[in-house]
């Protein structure tokens, strides 16, 4: 390919808070962005597809699977990925619930998990157990049962992880 | 295999009328992406044909609800998550504020759009048969000046549309005018949630004095396209719904569609579980309209 048929672009959006440019293909996912780029690699990758929730950071507040994004509609939007959520050294309630209730054995799905939690928090401060099941019905976990991780939301948001 | 993003091109204009000069530019050269929740995963597959895609995500002449005296107007790039919060379509389309509710996981529903649905043409598509029953409109933008199509007539056969190579899906219009009426919806699937539908119903109907005034009734996943039943509505249409018209209906409506054999379900299976959705749906118009109501 020759230097005049490099589409690569500059995007600019702001992650976890900081403003961030990246000289990327407007096509590639918003997942190997952050990974890659940005070395972000809390955020994963599981089935590529949407399916499984793995790869879910908030857009502009909106829970998303960051694999079906291409990275030139992320242009002026805020990120949040798990690493934003903690503050300076402490981790975030629902951090903390995750791991207080066994929220989390081989860690792949807790990052999405822990997301799609936090955009539930944000809509629903006391959320009943179909709430979080609903809110979570799009992130697949292959350890836990599922039983552990509503447990850690209902304790994150008794502790008042929604406000 | 994945696709290599070097080999894809993407734009962004800022508003629908860049959108559209350049379809006019170049007709059935761009692919529109809104959400991407469909084009993203023929994309990863390696599977999408198109190399030059257009994004039509976030435009604000897109992504709206305007609500009239008359009608609802629904920006086709608004979300599944737009339509189930919306107050006015929570009230008076609980067929679609539904079907948004049951499409997908929320990540999903934060993403993918009625119009998107609408194009992606898949018969099983969950939010088409509450279209066909609340006689949407759409109206189809161009260069050349808009247009408004029935959305019965828009999907012509398996993944064929009435829409011109230069033309993007602009507005889904519902009339208001079923507020009175009783709401039916199932989606019959694999499993309750984040699973394509086996069948999906949507019925719509109004018992007067214990005798059917208006019903209609769609069915998604029996057939090339998602479907009215229009004889099984005509049989019931006017009767008081007794069990003998209801088994009449039920067979009917089995006549009425075409449903095969693939990945997720039988033909056999589709036929009985349609006749099932039926019985149950005039079932409940039948006691809705029962004194004891």
């Amino acid at each position: 390919m020759s230097p005049a048929d490099d589409r690569r672009q500059e995007v600019t959006f702001i992650v976890n808070g900081e403003q961030r440019s990246v000289h990327v293909h407007p096509m590639e996912r918003l997942l190997d962005v952050l990974r890659h780029q940005l070395a972000l690699t809390g955020t994963k990758e599981g089935c590529g597809e949407g399916e499984c929730g793995s790869c879910s950071v908030l857009m502009d507040g909106a829970l998303v699977n960051s694999c079906m994004v291409p990275v030139l509609q992320a242009q002026g939007v805020k990120i949040v990925t798990i690493e934003g959520l903690g503050i300076d050294d402490r981790l975030n309630p629902l951090q903390e619930a995750f791991l207080a209730c066994g929220g989390s054995q081989c860690g792949i799905c807790t990052p999405g998990m822990i997301m799609a939690a936090c955009h539930l928090l944000q809509k629903k401060t006391h959320p009943t157990i179909e709430d979080i099941r609903e809110g979570l019905a799009g992130n697949l976990c292959r350890c836990t049962g599922y039983l552990q991780i509503f447990e850690a939301v209902a304790e994150a948001a008794q502790r008042g992880a929604g406000k | 295999m994945r696709s290599d993003p070097a080999d894809y091109e993407l734009i962004a204009p800022s508003d629908l009328h860049a959108v559209l000069a350049q379809l006019a530019k170049e007709p059935g050269e761009w692919l529109p992406i809104a959400g991407g929740t469909d084009v993203m995963v023929q994309y990863a597959a390696g599977k999408l044909s198109s190399r030059k895609l257009i994004s039509i995500w976030n435009l604000p002449e897109l992504r709206r609800i305007e609500v009239f005296p008359h009608e609802v107007r629904i920006g086709a790039a608004s979300t599944y998550t737009d339509l189930r919060e919306h107050d006015v379509i929570r009230r008076e389309f609980p067929l679609l504020a539904g079907a948004a509710g049951c499409t997908g996981s929320i990540a999903n529903q934060n993403r993918g759009t009625l119009g998107g649905n609408i194009v992606n043409a898949s018969p099983a598509a969950d939010s088409l048969p509450a279209l066909l029953v609340y006689e949407a409109e759409l109206v189809l933008a161009s260069v050349r000046g808009p247009r408004r199509v029935p959305y019965v007539t828009f999907h012509t056969g398996y993944k064929k549309m009435q829409l011109a190579a230069d033309e993007l899906v602009q507005t889904v219009c519902l009339p208001r005018k079923y507020s009175q009426y009783l709401s039916y919806a199932r989606k019959v699937g694999a499993r309750n949630a984040q699973a394509i539908s086996k069948v999906c119903i949507a019925g719509l109907g109004r018992v007067v004095e214990g005798v059917v005034e208006d019903v209609r009734i769609a069915l998604g996943s029996v057939a090339p396209v998602p479907l009215r039943l229009r004889a099984t509505e005509s049989l019931s249409r006017g009767t008081t719904l007794d069990s003998g018209l209801i088994n009449s209906a039920a067979k009917t409506a089995v006549a009425e569609i075409e449903p095969i054999d693939d990945i997720r379900s039988t033909a056999r299976y589709r036929a009985a579980v349609a006749a099932n959705l039926v019985v149950e749906l005039l079932e409940r118009l039948r006691v809705s309209g029962s004194p004891r109501g």
